[in-house]
Parts: C-alpha cells; sequence; structure tokens
C-alpha cells in the first residue's frame, strides 16, 4: 500500500543451508500505517522476531526490500538511514535485559534525548524526561533516581516504551512486550500502546503467539507459519472466520475460557495437526481474497 | 463423598532469612478428590511452586513448614514420613513435573536408562520388562518407543515434557503435580500435552495439581481452581463457577484483565 509509513516488499530470508534451510521469512509483504496497529501472530519460530529484525535492519533480505514512506532504503543515503534509524524504536520481551543494571531509569531517557534533541539544555531535558515518564503513567519525581532491578516487571516494560518514545519515532515495534509481565499488569501495557497510537499517530507492530492480547490492541492481524503469513486482514474477520487451516488449528489451541476442553466441536484441527503442518510448510505462491480486507494464502491441493 | 487424595490443612510455610522470614504461604487448606484436576493460579511469587514442593516434600531450606500445618496423601501424614517411608511415597504416591520441565531430563543418559532408574528404584523389574513399560508408557503420550534409544537433546522441545509426564507416570501415582509444565511450548503442543492428560486421567483415575499464570488455560481444563493472593489462598470453586461468577474481588480483577478470543471485549480502562 502506498499509504504505509514502513512496508515489507515480498521480502525473504533463509538461514543455514544445503539440506537444511531455515525459512525464516518467505516472500513476506506488509504496511504498516499512522495511527494503526498490525499484530504479527504464530508460534515459537515461525519467524516473528525475524520480521522484527529486518525492520531493525539487523537482519538484511536475502530477496526483496523495505520502504520508508515509500522509499526503497536500499537506495537511500546516510542522513536518511539516520532518520530511519530514529523512526523505527523497538521495545522488547524481557524489561530486564532491556534496561542497564548500572544506570538510573533518569540517564535510560536522557541519553536517547541527547542524541535525539541536543540543542536542548539540562532544564529543558529535565522537563522532556518528566513528560515521558508522566506519559507512560509513572511517577517522574519517584521514578527517576531509580535503578531497573528496583522497578516491577509492568514498570520496566513502561521505561522501555518510555524511551523508545523519546525520539519521537513514527513506528514502534513490540516483540511480545507482554509476555513476560503477569495478567494484571498485562493489560496496562496494552492499554498504554493503545494510548500512543492513538495520541501520537503511531504506527505499530505487535508481535505475541498470544491472540487474546492480539485482539485487544490490533485492527490487522497476520498469521504466520514457518515464515509464510499464511492469512492476513481485518482482525475481526480473520479471528472469527479463519480460513486457512493452520489459522484454523491455532484458534482451536489457543486457551479460552469460553471453550472446555470437553468439548470437542472446536477440535476438529487438533485430529490433523501433522497433515496440516506439512502442508502449510510447502510454499503457497498464490493469494485469495476470502471477504473484504482478509486474505490467505490457500494450501496446495 | 469418597476420601480426598490430597488434604492440606493450615499450610504455613515461611523462609528463614538472616534478619527477617518471609510468610510465604500462609494458613492454605484445600483438598482434591480422586480423579480430579485441580488448577492453582495466582500472580508470580504468590507461593504456588511453593506449596507444590512441600506437598512432594521436596522443600529444602530456607523453606521451612510451621509446626500444625497438615499435608495428607491418601490419607497419609506426609509431614512425618521418615527417609525410607519418603522413598516409596515419592513416584508411587506423588509425582511432579517442574516448573521448566524442558531440562528436567539427565542430559547425559537415554529414555530408556531414565525410565530404568525410577522402575528399579521401586520394583524389582528387568532391564527387558523395564523396557517394554517404557514403550508402553512413551505409548500414553504418543511418543514411538523408538525413542528410547535417543537422548534428551535428540528430542524436540514438545517430546521433552512429554516424556517428563510418562517417566511421571511409571509407577501409578494417585498425584500428578504439574508446576506450568508447558509455559515455554506453543500453544499447539501444549493443547496436545493438555488433551493427553486429560484423557489420562480419567483412564487411569489419578488427580492433577496444575500450576500455571494462563487463567484462560486453567479454566478450560480443570475440575476445581484455586486462586493464591500473596501466600494466602482468595477463592476455591469449581472452574465454571469461579469463571462465571468469581466471589474475591482479587478474582474479578483477574478476570477483568483478561482479554477475550471472541464476543464483546473487556472494558478498558482496568488498573494497570
Ligand atoms: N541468526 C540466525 N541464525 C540461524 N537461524 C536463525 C537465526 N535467527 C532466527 N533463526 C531461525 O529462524 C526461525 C525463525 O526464528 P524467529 O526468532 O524469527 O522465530 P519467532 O517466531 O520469533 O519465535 P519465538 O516465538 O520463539 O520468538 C527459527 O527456526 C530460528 O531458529
Ligand atoms: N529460596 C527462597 N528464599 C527466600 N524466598 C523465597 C525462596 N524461594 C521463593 N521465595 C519467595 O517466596 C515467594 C513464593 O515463591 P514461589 O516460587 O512459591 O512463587 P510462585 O507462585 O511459584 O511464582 P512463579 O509464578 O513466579 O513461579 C516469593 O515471594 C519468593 O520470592
Ligand atoms: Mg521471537
Ligand atoms: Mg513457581
Amino acid at each position: 500500500m502506498s499509504d504505509a509509513i514502513l512496508a515489507l516488499d515480498n521480502v525473504s530470508k533463509t538461514f543455514g543451508r544445503g539440506d537444511n534451510p531455515v525459512y525464516a521469512a518467505r516472500s513476506v509483504s506488509f504496511g504498516l500505517h499512522a495511527g494503526r496497529t498490525l499484530a504479527l501472530v504464530g508460534e515459537s519460530g515461525s519467524g516473528k522476531t525475524t520480521a522484527a529484525r529486518l525492520i531493525m535492519r539487523e537482519y538484511t533480505p536475502d530477496e526483496g526490500q523495505l520502504l520508508f514512506r515509500g522509499t526503497p532504503l536500499g537506495k537511500a543515503n546516510a542522513k536518511a538511514l539516520k532518520a530511519y534509524r530514529a523512526s523505527v524504536q523497538m521495545v522488547f520481551q524481557d524489561p530486564f535485559a532491556a534496561l542497564n543494571p548500572t544506570h538510573t531509569i533518569r540517564y535510560h531517557l536522557e541519553r536517547p534525548l541527547r542524541l535525539h534533541q541536543p540543542k536542548l539544555n539540562a532544564k529543558e531535558r529535565t522537563a522532556a524526561i518528566e513528560e515521558l515518564l508522566t506519559r507512560v503513567k509513572l511517577d517522574p519525581a519517584l521514578l527517576m533516581p531509580k535503578y531497573p532491578h528496583e522497578l516491577s516487571g509492568g514498570q520496566r516494560q513502561r521505561i522501555s516504551i518510555a524511551r523508545a518514545l523519546a525520539v519521537n519515532p513514527q513506528v514502534i515495534v513490540a516483540d511480545e512486550p507482554t509476555s513476560m509481565l503477569d495478567v494484571s499488569v498485562r493489560l496496562g501495557i496494552l492499554n498504554l500502546l493503545n494510548d500512543m497510537k492513538a495520541q501520537l499517530g503511531l504506527a505499530l507492530l505487535y508481535i505475541t503467539h498470544d491472540i487474546a492480547t492480539a485482539r485487544y490492541v490490533a485492527e490487522d492481524i497476520m498469521v504466520m507459519y514457518a515464515g509464510q503469513i499464511v492469512e492476513w486482514g481485518n482482525t475481526e474477520s480473520v479471528l472469527t472466520n479463519p480460513q486457512h487451516p493452520y489459522t484454523r488449528l491455532l484458534l482451536s489451541a489457543v486457551p479460552d475460557p469460553d471453550r472446555r476442553f470437553s468439548d470437542t466441536r472446536f477440535s476438529e484441527e487438533l485430529n490433523r495437526i501433522e497433515i496440516i503442518r506439512r502442508q502449510s510448510a510447502l510454499p503457497q505462491p498464490e493469494t485469495r481474497e476470502v471477504a473484504k480486507n482478509h486474505f490467505i494464502r490457500p494450501m496446495p491441493e | 463423598m469418597t476420601d480426598p487424595v490430597l488434604s492440606i490443612r493450615n499450610l504455613n510455610i515461611d523462609y528463614i532469612g538472616a534478619e527477617k522470614d518471609f510468610h510465604a504461604v500462609k494458613d492454605v487448606s484445600f483438598d482434591i478428590a480422586p480423579g480430579e484436576f485441580f488448577g492453582l493460579a495466582g500472580e508470580s511469587g504468590c507461593g504456588k511452586s511453593t506449596i507444590a514442593f512441600a506437598v512432594s516434600r521436596l522443600h529444602r531450606p530456607p523453606a521451612l513448614i510451621r509446626k500444625g500445618s497438615q499435608i495428607l496423601v491418601g490419607g497419609r501424614d506426609v509431614l512425618a514420613l521418615d527417609d525410607n517411608e519418603l522413598r516409596s511415597f515419592r513416584w508411587r504416591e506423588v509425582a511432579m513435573v517442574f516448573q521448566s520441565a524442558m531440562n528436567s531430563l539427565n542430559p547425559v543418559l537415554t529414555i530408556e536408562t531414565q525410565f530404568y532408574d525410577v522402575l528399579r528404584a521401586h520394583s524389582r523389574i528387568s532391564r527387558a520388562e523395564a523396557r517394554t513399560r517404557a514403550a508402553e508408557l512413551l505409548k500414553l503420550v504418543d511418543i514411538s518407543p523408538d525413542r528410547l534409544s535417543s537422548y534428551p537433546h535428540q528430542c524436540s522441545g514438545g517430546m521433552r515434557p512429554r516424556i517428563v509426564i510418562a517417566i511421571c507416570l511409571a509407577l501409578n501415582p494417585k498425584l500428578l503435580i504439574m508446576d506450568e509444565p508447558t509455559t515455554a511450548l506453543d500453544v499447539v503442543v501444549q493443547r496436545e500435552i493438555l488433551q493427553r492428560i486429560d484423557v489420562l486421567r480419567k483412564e487411569l483415575g489419578f488427580s492433577v495439581l496444575f500450576i500455571t499464570h494462563d487463567l484462560g488455560l486453567m479454566v478450560q481444563v480443570s475440575d476445581r481452581i484455586g486462586i493464591m493472593l500473596e501466600g494466602e489462598l482468595v477463592e476455591v470453586n469449581d472452574a465454571q463457577t469461579i469463571y462465571r461468577t468469581p466471589q474475591h474481588a482479587y478474582t474479578k480483577r483477574l478476570w477483568a484483565s483478561m482479554p477475550k478470543l471472541h464476543g464483546e471485549q473487556i472494558r478498558e480502562g482496568a488498573q494497570s
């Protein structure tokens, strides 16, 4: 799509060689739009983090390209690349590993501000830090002098988000930002991501294996298996009317308090796990629109 | 009513500290009936694993069980067992799958040897008999007997917890304790394993104490559920009742913070 801030265009990435290639991304295309969240869901090893790393330019695509505001990154000059790096920020799964234990919270937020807005004086910088902490709903006076180990998991994840926001990004890639947090804390972070999107017009890529949380934050969703996006589109449509056998398998296995284990109506796919996995791992080059803004790559017959 | 398999009364456990003791389990009481699937849920640090270790008598200092606490398994006083009795108690009465079951197999022994060690410690059994029994047990968890000669690292991440579970079932325990056995696994694999356990406990008649953070999964699979908060068991009821009509404010808050997969979405603004 043309109005995407950031887009992947037919990107492929393979690890390993010879007899044992791992297809971590296979002809992956999607766009991230201002004020919208796109969820990327799939099982472990399906290629979700690889997509994030391609966006963060930690991996280079074997094939295909990244587009920033319509311009291929391959053709960008140094200045444009620097702008790209500031515009695209990442929030990680483990909020503890992402923070430096020897530095205060103040330091963690001060650094990106110094780099991104060198013209601010000390007083203005402090004001900016206070604003960031308030934005992520933390008490600035209380938090600024603290060290990461003095914070709860939820507070640490809020600091990671504040740090990502410090450089005024346009895109945030959040890779399993809540999977290490307790349920009661999880929702606060999801609400925060929703607020950021609405208030700052950010484009969000939300990576998770927790499909219920994807439904909570994302307008659109992509289901990945073995490096391929097998089904994508409007979240409600994909989740209520899944068309690809793999999506159905995944959805029938997702923990759901409204469906008892003993109720077998929902587990047809669970009897065909091996077949579905094998078929879904094959290349599926075709695309079919199954409903308005809802697509699948049909399995080969 | 039949006698419970597990009966816990006024269980109090402290972690003894240099300066101050930490009261990790506070006056907890509950029962598990024969064949029952009992879920224990609550946030990180609320004391779930501490209870699991005490029930299997695997707790170690600094954990100290206070006087007046009672744990009965099949009517026997677990806290009064001597070393000899403890040997026959473990695996036969209670078997436990630990948090991080992925890593609880011995990396340098074949799967067959690990079965043999458990079987041999409790009954006179030949290597060949043990092999036959191990193959049967693996079949219970949908793993081919070919795997007996494999080492743990040659088995996939989804196979390993299933092997641990099969070893736990080797001596027909009355109670299987599973402490987050599947948290590191894919949902599809997790579903396969738990569905299997659900069928097996109905066939073989053992009870399950299932510990998890995943409230949705817990409601799906458990007969009854206990909710813990900071060392206290704040609510116990059958799964559907506790899900549809929670009584304790904390349980209500937990349900309210769980995004839904279908139907009306939970309301925003539950506190963080
Ligand atoms: N640098 C690398 N070298 C070799 N293989 C890699 C590398 N990075 C990823 N892979 C492989 O690519 C596949 C996709 O990995 P990726 O981390 O993207 O999965 P994921 O969907 O994020 O999984 P998870 O849910 O476990 O985080 C996996 O099989 C992984 O082992
Ligand atoms: N060896 C120990 N020494 C001191 N305190 C401990 C020890 N082990 C656990 N605790 C404390 O006891 C409390 C209960 O711990 P426990 O491991 O039972 O929690 P849990 O409910 O299993 O948590 P999780 O869901 O994270 O596994 C925690 O506050 C923990 O910090
Ligand atoms: Mg990942
Ligand atoms: Mg625990």
